[in-house]
């Protein structure tokens, strides 16, 4: 309650969270979308999405040991996760398209802890982050910081939301998205070849988790085990918002950010945790009671 | 599909069967066994554990070897690789002690793993050297066959709360107006280093105005720093391996936070003045030794004639954890030389009333197996570099307090 006192004295702290809460849940959002385009496509829940995040991650870590600012490694993250994305595809998930929940969690699990292994091989378990030195902005008159990356972050993570809306609903190929979200075979009977769609589709998520870990290096920091961390967030934000709803995981994303930024400066920062994992079970038992009443009001 | 079954079978059989052989003393080696990780979490400094022992193995066995009752003796270590799981490491041990016939083992990298093999090496009655494991746990347990030369997690950072006092009384302040903050992780370490803290503190009678443990997948750790802006504590305590010092220095600089004095551990593992430079300024971290310092020993000479040697031998200038796992060695051939016999207990005995100089500083073991004759240094972070700062005897560059505001420094 001490917590609570503090904030009620100085209300700019309260702004200041909220102003942090949303910029870590622009990151998070990133990894989510990709979540929800794939489970909506593919119905496949990808485990092994906080492992693209950590693979972007790295990515921009060596661009910026090019010398190159780590920025740049933004793109190039995307780009060489996008192959990467679809190399998987085409060894792994193909393979389990068609099966059922269980095993799609259970493949894209195996993946993700032949990533993590491989990374650690790769990069060793060194902790890493990556120096972009944007600065900070003061607002308020300074009763207010915020990382310039962080900024350029949201904005990123805002630019990436809003294209690929604008893909989704107006290319050929967004389209032949959507339709094989919507019923794969009667995609398939028009003329869409819909593994080519779904090769896509997850060599875009892999391409947009890239992304969000080049800036996660620069924000905070990576290491070959960091993956669950994002996986388990953009989960969350999927079941809130609810498939094909990119609108709904943006400011699910946000929302999670601000929760836990308060839960942690208010419970104390070893409840952070602990406190999203709970609003995982309530929203699920929500979620489950709204569908119930909905089937006694169908009935 | 039988017959080959039995044929694998039969050929891991020769396998382990030659590996025990040779394994197994000869007349003229002594025989040390370690697990490590050479694999996983831990890999970076499971590797700098193994290049310590290798050191000094190679460097006593190019002086002569061991004495032992007038009978020279080559050193050797067989070492697996314990993949950074506890479970692992203690199957380990127990194949090294059952099936390999060591008798002597060197402790894991960290304090997790080696909190799995001490009970291991406790039921052979067969002693462990161990140089990283530094939880307090280790030795309040009983264990009358494991030994540590590293100082304990909560002494990593008492002495930025003894210079915390310091400063404070310079001031003519009164103790009890002189705000603490601690985040740390939570895990076994970091609450030890937390404790160690909170005790010095209340010795001192300073008040403990935040008390946070971020979880072990921590993020992002602004709001405990926006508790720090509210609540300006006048020093800050950060603990948390590599991530928690990489994360507290960048988080403290990227948000401005002003604090007088803030101290961390693992800087130097995390390189936190290489990757943040000046912006890391000001910053106290906690070390358990350093090339500078002025211990010596008849192996190695100084600690920077170790240094030296390390680096042309591995390529890399060594951490605390090379030169710690150094000693751990040098320990063992110590007591060997005293005991001047090979009889486990004996040697065991001879361990147990260990006061030997190393390139690591003073070891010399209480009852329960801890060092007791080490100090914790303390370095500063000033113009992107390491400087010692604490204690006052082996320091060589002055303590700059109190860091000056964000608005002061960004000019």
């Amino acid at each position: 309650m001490d917590n609570l006192l503090v904030l009620w004295q100085a209300p700019t702290l309260t702004l200041q969270l909220l102003i942090d809460g949303v910029l870590v849940g622009a990151i998070y959002c990133l990894p989510a979308y990709g979540m929800a385009l794939v489970w909506g496509v593919m119905k496949i829940i990808n485990v092994a999405q906080g492992d693209f995040v950590m693979l972007g991650g790295y990515v921009a870590l060596y661009v910026s040991y090019a010398g190159i600012h780590p920025m740049f490694g933004v793109p190039v993250a995307a780009a060489v996760l996008f192959v990467f994305g679809w190399i998987v595809y085409q060894l792994v998930i193909r393979h389990i398209v068609d099966r059922d929940l269980f095993v799609s969690v259970l493949a894209t699990f195996g993946i993700s802890i032949v990533l993590q292994q491989l990374a650690n091989q790769l990069f060793s378990a060194n902790v890493e982050t990556a120096e972009a030195n944007l600065g900070s902005t003061y607002l308020f008159g300074s009763t207010i910081v915020v990382g310039n990356i962080k900024l350029v972050a949201v904005a990123i993570a805002l630019v990436l939301a809003v294209v690929l809306f604008l893909f989704l609903k107006h290319s050929r190929l967004g389209q032949a998205i959507r339709a094989t979200a919507q019923n794969p075979r009667a995609a398939r009977i028009l003329g869409i070849e819909t593994s080519q769609v779904f090769a896509m589709t997850y060599a875009l998520n892999a391409a947009i988790c890239g992304a969000a870990g080049a800036l996660v290096v620069q924000i905070w920091i990576i290491h070959p085990y960091i993956g669950l961390t994002y996986t388990i967030r953009a989960f969350m934000i999927v079941v809130v918002a609810g498939l094909g709803n990119i609108a709904g995981v943006v400011l699910a994303g946000l929302g999670l950010g601000a929760a836990e930024q308060f839960a942690s400066f208010l419970l104390g920062a070893e409840y952070q945790a602990a406190f999203v994992f709970s609003l995982l079970v309530v929203i699920l038992l929500w979620r489950s009671q709204m569908l119930a009443r909905r089937r006694l009001y169908l009935k | 599909m039988t017959v080959w079954k039995w044929g694998v079978a039969l050929l891991a059989l020769a396998a382990t069967g030659g590996a025990s052989a040779m394994a197994a003393e000869s007349d003229d080696t002594i025989v040390l066994g370690a697990a490590v990780s050479l694999t996983g979490n831990y890999s970076t400094n499971g590797k700098n554990t193994k290049d310590g022992y290798e050191l000094a193995v190679k460097r006593v066995n190019e002086m002569g070897g061991v004495n032992v009752g007038g009978k020279a003796y080559k050193l050797k270590v067989v070492y697996y690789d314990d993949e950074s799981t506890p479970a692992r490491g203690a199957q380990l041990v127990e194949r090294l002690i059952n099936q390999d016939g060591v008798k002597y083992i060197l402790g894991p990298y960290s304090s997790g793993l080696t909190k799995a093999i001490a009970p291991v090496t406790e039921k052979y009655k067969i002693p462990m050297v161990e140089a990283n494991g530094a939880d307090r746990d280790l030795f309040t347990q009983g264990y009358r066959y494991t030994f540590g030369v590293l100082s304990t997690a909560e002494q990593y950072l008492t002495e930025a709360v003894n210079l915390a006092a310091e400063v404070g009384k310079a001031q003519g302040r009164d103790l009890k107006t002189f705000k603490v903050a601690i985040v740390v992780e939570n895990d076994p370490f970091s609450a030890d280093v937390r404790n160690g803290v909170v005790d010095d503190a209340k010795r001192f009678g300073m008040p403990i105005v935040i008390d946070d443990k971020f979880p072990r997948d921590i993020n992002d750790m602004t709001p405990s720093l926006t508790k720090v802006r509210a609540l300006k504590p006048d020093l800050l305590v950060v603990s948390g391996h590599d991530k928690g010092a990489l994360l507290g220095a960048r988080s403290v600089y990227e948000g401005r936070v002003d604090v007088p004095m803030m101290a961390m551990t693992h800087c130097d593992s995390a390189q936190v003045a290489e990757k943040f430079g000046k912006n890391a300024d000001y910053i106290l971290c906690g070390s358990q030794w350093d090339r500078s310092l002025k211990y010596s020993d008849k192996w190695f000479g100084t600690a920077e004639e170790y240094a030296v040697r390390f680096q042309k031998e591995f390529n890399y200038a060594p951490p605390y954890q090379g030169a710690e796992s150094t000693a751990g060695v040098l320990v063992y051939v110590d007591a060997f030389t005293r005991a001047g016999t090979l009889d486990v207990e004996k040697v065991r005995d001879a361990i147990a009333t260990t006061d030997l100089a190393t390139i690591y500083g003073q070891v010399k073991f209480d009852e329960t197996g801890k060092n007791v004759a080490k100090p914790m240094v303390l370095y500063q972070i000033q113009n992107g570099e390491y400087k010692l700062v604490a204690p006052t005897k082996v320091a060589s560059a002055k303590f700059l307090y109190p860091t000056p505001a964000w608005t002061e420094r960004m000019k």
